[in-house]
C-alpha cells in the first residue's frame, strides 16, 4: 500500500473504528517504503528493497485489553482485525494499571521529517552512492565494505475518543568501513539524515579511508586511565545507556541508577559535570522528530539534565497517573549542548590522550551503576602535545555514563550521529574525558 | 546478539504500538485455536509461478521462500499479566543469479501477478548491480530433493496450549518468586513456529514446520535501606521444543547447590530459587580480582562458546563480508590452510551440527536447499573447518554447501548464519564434583549475563548469574562483581577437564543478530561442565 495522505490516512482509521464494538478502541497505522544496498570487498554483495504497512487495533472492555495487528486492508480483513481484538480483549485478565485512551490532543506544526528527494531514492541512486564510495576506496587502494539504506514513512493513530495524530518521516542512513590489504588498518564513517541532500558519501567514505591508511600497525599501550577524545560517534553508544534508563518507575522501584536508599530517587539532584545538559526537542532542525508517540501523547521540547542536574525522567501514563505528575514520554531523539571548539580543537589543547572513533559491542555490567563494557574500533590513535602521533592498538574498556560525564574536560561542536548500536539519532558534541577506564588490549583490527 | 533488544521492550511494557518498528507484523491468527498449515499443494503452484517469471527474464538460478512466521508473546509482572500479543508475517521472498550477480525482492502479495512481478523485479536489481560485480557468483551444485518435509519432533504444541494456561503458569512463577522474598519479578514466555518452503531451479519443493519456545524470568531484591539491588535471571534455555519444555521431569534436573535443567525446565522452582538466591547475592563477598580457575557450567558456557568459536569460524565473516558491522575474523584461511593451527588444548572438540533433537538450529534443510549435517571445527584443539553455504564452498575446494544459510523472514535475503555449534563432552567419565575437587583457587560460574567480544573475536569479557568461590577443592560462599576477561585462543588452551555426557546440556540465543539490515536467528550451544586454568578475573563495582 503506498504512503497515505492525512486525509487517507483519517478516512481509512475512522472506517475501522466503525467496525468497533468495545467500550474504547485505538487504532495506529504505519507504512514505509524503502531500499537498501550492500557492499563488501570492494563489490555489491546483497541488495533489496522493503515496503509495508501495518494496522494495529487496541480494544478495551473495562480494564481488559487486546491488541491485533494486520497487513491487509480490505473491509473484511479490517473489520476482522477489530473482531480479534476485542476476541482478545474479552480473554485477557483485568489488568489494574490499565489507563483509559486519550482524549484529542493538540500537536505542534512546522516539523520537517519528510524531505521528497529521499523519499525518491531509487535502485539505481543507491548503486551509484555506492560506486562513488567504491571509487574513493579504490583510489586509495583499501578495501570497502558499507551499507546504504532510505526509508519514506508515514504514521497516523486514531481512537474512539476523538484522538487523531498523523507524520511523515524520511530517513537515509550510510555507513562504511575501509580496511589496508594488509589487514593491519581499519577506518570507519557513519552519517544519517532526514534530507538526503546532506549526505556526502564520497567525503564520507574519504574519512574512513583518512582513518584507515593511518591505523595501520598500531602500537600497544599498557591499559589503564587515559584522557580520550570521544567522536559523536563513539560518545552516543555510550550516553544512549543513561538516555534510556531514564525511566521513572524503575527509579521509583529502586531498580535504576537513579535510584536512592530509602525508595528515593536522584531526581533534581546534580548528578554529572554542570556543562552537561541534554533535552529533547521535535522542532529543532537538525533533528526533526515525531510531534507525538505511540499513545498519543505530544512531544515537546523536555530538558532531561540541565547543568548537570536530573530535570525530568519519563513516565508511562500510569506511573504518572499513580505519582500525580505528567505524563513525559519519553523522545525520539536526544541533543546534547557542546562547546565551540572543533575536533581538531580539542586534539590540539591535549598534552596526552587517546582519539576514539567508534565504540563496539557495548553491554551492560551492572545497572546500578550504568557501568558498560566494549572496545574501541576503527581508528584510535594517541595524540601528544596536541598532535596524532601514531595509531594504537584497540582497547576494552569498562566505564559508566555518569562517571565519564564528571569526568569532562571539553566539549565540541555538537553534530548529527546515529548509534551503530540502537541505529538512535541524536545531536553530540566531541568531548574530552579524563579517566577513562581501559582495562585490557584487544589484538583486533 | 539481539536478546537485550527484546528484553528492553518487554521491560517498557512491549506495547502493541511497538510491533510495527519490530518487524513482527500482520496477523491473522486465531488466538486460542489450533494453528493451521497452507497446503504444500498451493505453496508450490505458487512457487512456480515465481521459478518460471524469473527464468524468462534471463536468470540462471532463482529460490523461492514461502514463509509463514507466527510468533506468541506472553508478558507479566508480580500479579499482572502486561501484554498477549500475537503475530503472523506471511508472504514470498525471490532470489536470483542474473548476470552473475544476486538480486532479491519480496512480495506479501501472493496472486500470480504479483509473484510475478517481484520474481521480475529480482532479476532487474541483479542485472542493476552486475556491473559493480568483481567476480560472478559461483554456486555448489545441489541436487533436487523433489517433494520432501520436514517436522519438528515436538511432544505439545505451545500455540495449541490455552492462553489462559500459558499465563498462569508465568503467574504462578511470579507468585513463586514474591513469596520467596523478591521486590519484582517479569516473566515472559516467547513462542515461535516457522512454517516454511522453499522451491528452487535445482527441483527441490521443500515444506517444513519449526517450533521454538523461551520462557525467560528476571527477579529483583532490593535493599531499600542501601538502595542497593540485585537481579537474578532463569537458567532456563530457548528450546527447539514444543511446551513439553515446560512439564517437569525430576529425571531431567541436576541438584547441587542450584537445581540445574537438562531437557525440562521447572520454571516455579527455579523462580523460588531465585528470589532466595537475589537475596543471598546481596550478601555475597566482593571478588578479589586476579587469576582464578574457572569452573563454568553450561547454563553460562553456551554463550563463551557462541561468541568465541562460533561467530569467528562463520567463513563470511573470515572473507570480510562483515566488516562493515558484525566484523571479521581472527581465523583466517592461512590458519585453516596450515591444518596445524592450534585453536585450544588437545581436549577441545568443537562440532557443528544442524541437526541435533531439541536444538534451536535443528532443520531438516536450509534456506537454500541443503539437507543438513554434522561436522568438526575444532578437532583435538586444532582448526579444521568454517561454516559454509553454497556460494563460498569453492573457496574451501568444498564440492557441496554445509547447509548453513538462514533468513529470519521471507522478506529477508538469506545469507550464511550460525548452526548449532557445541563442546563435545569428555571421552573419560567426570562429574562437575570431580572437576571442582581438584580446583585449588577458582570460581564456580553459573548463568549466562555481561558478554562482549571485539571485532574480531579475541578479547572478550563475560559475566554470570550466580558465582562461588572453590576453595582446596570445595565449593564455598557466593561471590559478587565478577567478569572475567580473555583472549579465545589463550581461554580455550587453558581448558584441562570437561564433565563427560552425562552433563551434557543445551544453552542458546533466541535473538542472535548479524547483517545489514539486520537479521537475527536462533542456535544452540551444548557443553557440559567445563574447567579453565588461570584466567583473568576484575572486580566491576563502582560507586557514582
Amino acid at each position: 500500500m503506498p504512503i497515505l495522505s492525512k486525509e487517507e490516512a483519517r478516512a481509512l482509521l475512522a472506517k475501522v473504528l466503525s467496525y468497533s464494538k468495545a467500550e474504547e478502541c485505538e487504532v495506529n497505522l504505519y507504512g514505509s517504503d524503502g531500499g537498501n544496498i550492500r557492499y563488501a570487498r570492494n563489490a555489491v554483495s546483497t541488495s533489496g528493497g522493503v515496503s509495508s504497512s501495518t494496522l494495529v487495533v487496541s480494544s478495551a472492555y473495562g480494564k481488559k485489553l487486546g491488541a491485533a495487528t494486520i497487513n491487509e486492508f480490505d473491509d473484511a480483513s479490517l473489520e476482522k482485525v477489530v473482531r480479534r481484538a476485542e476476541e482478545l480483549a474479552r480473554l485477557a485478565p483485568e489488568n489494574p494499571e490499565f489507563v483509559p485512551f486519550l482524549g484529542p490532543q493538540q500537536y505542534g506544526e512546522g516539523v520537517k521529517t519528510f524531505d521528497p528527494g529521499t523519499a525518491a531514492i531509487d535502485p539505481k541512486f543507491r548503486k551509484e552512492a555506492v560506486a562513488k564510495s567504491l571509487q574513493e576506496a579504490k583510489a586509495k587502494d583499501l578495501i570497502a565494505a558499507g551499507f546504504l539504506e532510505n526509508s519514506a514513512g508515514y504514521a497516523a493513530m486514531m481512537n474512539s475518543k476523538g484522538l487523531f495524530a498523523y507524520n511523515t518521516s524520511t530517513n537515509v542512513n550510510f555507513n562504511v568501513t575501509l580496511r589496508t590489504k594488509d589487514g593491519t588498518g581499519s577506518g570507519y564513517s557513519s552519517k544519517g539524515y532526514n534530507d538526503v541532500s546532506k549526505l556526502d558519501v564520497a567525503a564520507s567514505t574519504r574519512i574512513a579511508a583518512q582513518k584507515a591508511a593511518g591505523s595501520g600497525n598500531a602500537r600497544a599501550l599498557e591499559p589503564g586511565k587515559y584522557t580520550v577524545i570521544l567522536e559523536p560517534s563513539a560518545a552516543i553508544v555510550l550516553l544512549e545507556t543513561m538516555f534510556f534508563a531514564m525511566d521513572a518507575r524503575s527509579a521509583d522501584e529502586g531498580r535504576s541508577f537513579l535510584s536512592k536508599e530509602g525508595g528515593k530517587t536522584k531526581l533534581g539532584e546534580k548528578l554529572v559535570d554542570e556543562r552537561v545538559t541534554i533535552y529533547s526537542d521535535p522542532y529543532n532542525t537538525e533533528l526533526p522528530t515525531s510531534t507525538w508517540n505511540g499513545d498519543g501523547r505530544p512531544q515537546e521540547k523536555i530538558t532531561w539534565i540541565d547543568k548537570g542536574v536530573i530535570k525530568n525522567l519519563s513516565y508511562s501514563r500510569f506511573w504518572a497517573q499513580k505519582k500525580g505528575v505528567k505524563a513525559v514520554p519519553g523522545p525520539d531523539g536526544y541533543i546534547m549542548m557542546g562547546g565551540s571548539a572543533s575536533l581538531e580543537d580539542l586534539i590540539k589543547s591535549t598534552d596526552k590522550g587517546i582519539l576514539v572513533t567508534r565504540l563496539w559491542y557495548i553491554r551492560q555490567v551492572d545497572p546500578q551503576t550504568l557501568l558498560y563494557t566494549g572496545l574501541t574500533r576503527d581508528g584510535t590513535f594517541y595524540i601528544e602535545n596536541g598532535q596524532i602521533k601514531f595509531p594504537v592498538k584497540n582497547f576494552r574498556f569498562n566505564e559508566s555514563a555518569v562517571i565519564m560525564l564528571n569526568n569532562l574536560e571539553a566539549l565540541g561542536i555538537p553534530e548529527r550521529t546515529v548509534s551503530g548500536e540502537s541505529g538512535t539519532h541524536a545531536l553530540i558534541p566531541p568531548m574530552k574525558i579524563r579517566d577513562f577506564t581501559f582495562s585490557s588490549l584487544s589484538d583486533a583490527v | 546478539m539481539k536478546r537485550r533488544d527484546f528484553l528492553h521492550m518487554a521491560g517498557l511494557g512491549f506495547g502493541a504500538y511497538m510491533l510495527p518498528r519490530n518487524g513482527f507484523a500482520a496477523t491473522d491468527v486465531p488466538l486460542d485455536a489450533p494453528w493451521y498449515a497452507i497446503d504444500p499443494a498451493l505453496k508450490k503452484r505458487m512457487a512456480d509461478v515465481a521459478l518460471n517469471a524469473a527464468r524468462s527474464k534471463g536468470a540462471s538460478y532463482t529460490d523461492v521462500r514461502i514463509g509463514r512466521y507466527l510468533n506468541q508473546f506472553l508478558i507479566t509482572r508480580e500479579d499482572k499479566v502486561e501484554n498477549i500479543v500475537n503475530t503472523e508475517s506471511y508472504g514470498m521472498g525471490v532470489r536470483v543469479i542474473a548476470n552473475g550477480s544476486w538480486g532479491f525482492a519480496a512480495t506479501d502479495k501472493l496472486d500470480n501477478d504479483s509473484i510475478a512481478k517481484a520474481a521480475q523485479l529480482a532479476v532487474a536489481i541483479a542485472k542493476e548491480n552486475a556491473s559493480l560485480l568483481t567476480e560472478p557468483v559461483k554456486l555448489a551444485p545441489q541436487k533436487g530433493y523433489g517433494e520432501v518435509s520436514w517436522k519438528a519432533p515436538i511432544i505439545r504444541n505451545a500455540f495449541d496450549v490455552p492462553v489462559k494456561e500459558k499465563a498462569d503458569l508465568l503467574l504462578a512463577v511470579n507468585d513463586a518468586a514474591m513469596k520467596n522474598g523478591a521486590n519484582y519479578v517479569n516473566s515472559y514466555l516467547f513462542l515461535v513456529n516457522e512454517q516454511k518452503y522453499f522451491a528452487s531451479t535445482d527441483g527441490s519443493y521443500i515444506d517444513q514446520d519449526i517450533h521454538r519456545i523461551w520462557p525467560f524470568f528476571t527477579v529483583t531484591k532490593i535493599d531499600s535501606k542501601t538502595g542497593k539491588f540485585e537481579t537474578r535471571n532463569s537458567l532456563s534455555s530457548p528450546r527447539g521444543m514444543g511446551y513439553e519444555y515446560l512439564m517437569p521431569l525430576e529425571s531431567e534436573k541436576i541438584k547441587g547447590i542450584t537445581t540445574l535443567y537438562k531437557n525440562r525446565y521447572d520454571m516455579v522452582e527455579d523462580a523460588k530459587a531465585a528470589a532466595i538466591q537475589s537475596g543471598e547475592k546481596q550478601l555475597a563477598k566482593s571478588v578479589e580480582p586476579g587469576k582464578y580457575d574457572l569452573v563454568l557450567d553450561p547454563s553460562h558456557l553456551w554463550l563463551t562458546i557462541h561468541e568465541s568459536v562460533g561467530h569467528p569460524t562463520e567463513l563470511d565473516r573470515v572473507l570480510g563480508y562483515e566488516a562493515n558491522y558484525a566484523g571479521t575474523s581472527f581465523l583466517t584461511l592461512d590458519k585453516w590452510e596450515s591444518k596445524k593451527f592450534n585453536f585450544g588444548s588437545k581436549i577441545v572438540n568443537l562440532v557443528a551440527d544442524k541437526k541435533q533433537a531439541g536444538s534451536l538450529g535443528a532443520v531438516g534443510y536450509d534456506d537454500e536447499g541443503v539437507a543438513t549435517k554434522e561436522w568438526d571445527l575444532i578437532k583435538d584443539g586444532t582448526l579444521v573447518n568454517y561454516q559454509v553455504i553454497r556460494d563460498q564452498a569453492h573457496i574451501l575446494g568444498l564440492n557441496s554447501s554445509q547447509g548453513c544459510c538462514y533468513a529470519d523472514n521471507w522478506s529477508s535475503v538469506q545469507f550464511q548464519r550460525m548452526p548449532n555449534v557445541s563442546l563435545r563432552p569428555g571421552k573419560q567419565p567426570l562429574s562437575p564434583n570431580d572437576i571442582i575437587k581438584n580446583v585449588e583457587k577458582g570460581i564456580y560460574i553459573i548463568g549466562d549475563s555481561s558478554y562482549s567480544i571485539d571485532q574480531q573475536r579475541y578479547n572478550f569479557q563475560f559475566s554470570g548469574q550466580l558465582y562461588y568461590e572453590i576453595k582446596n577443592g570445595k565449593i564455598g560462599g557466593m561471590l559478587k562483581d565478577v567478569a572475567y576477561q580473555s583472549n579465545t585462543q589463550e581461554f580455550w588452551n587453558s581448558c584441562n577437564a570437561i564433565a563427560d555426557e552425562r552433563d551434557y546440556r543445551l544453552g542458546g540465543s533466541f535473538f542472535d543478530g548479524k547483517g545489514q539490515p539486520g537479521q537475527v536467528s536462533a542456535v544452540s550451544h551444548g557443553s557440559s561442565t567445563t574447567r579453565f586454568n588461570g584466567v583473568n578475573v576484575i572486580n566491576t563495582a563502582r560507586k557514582i
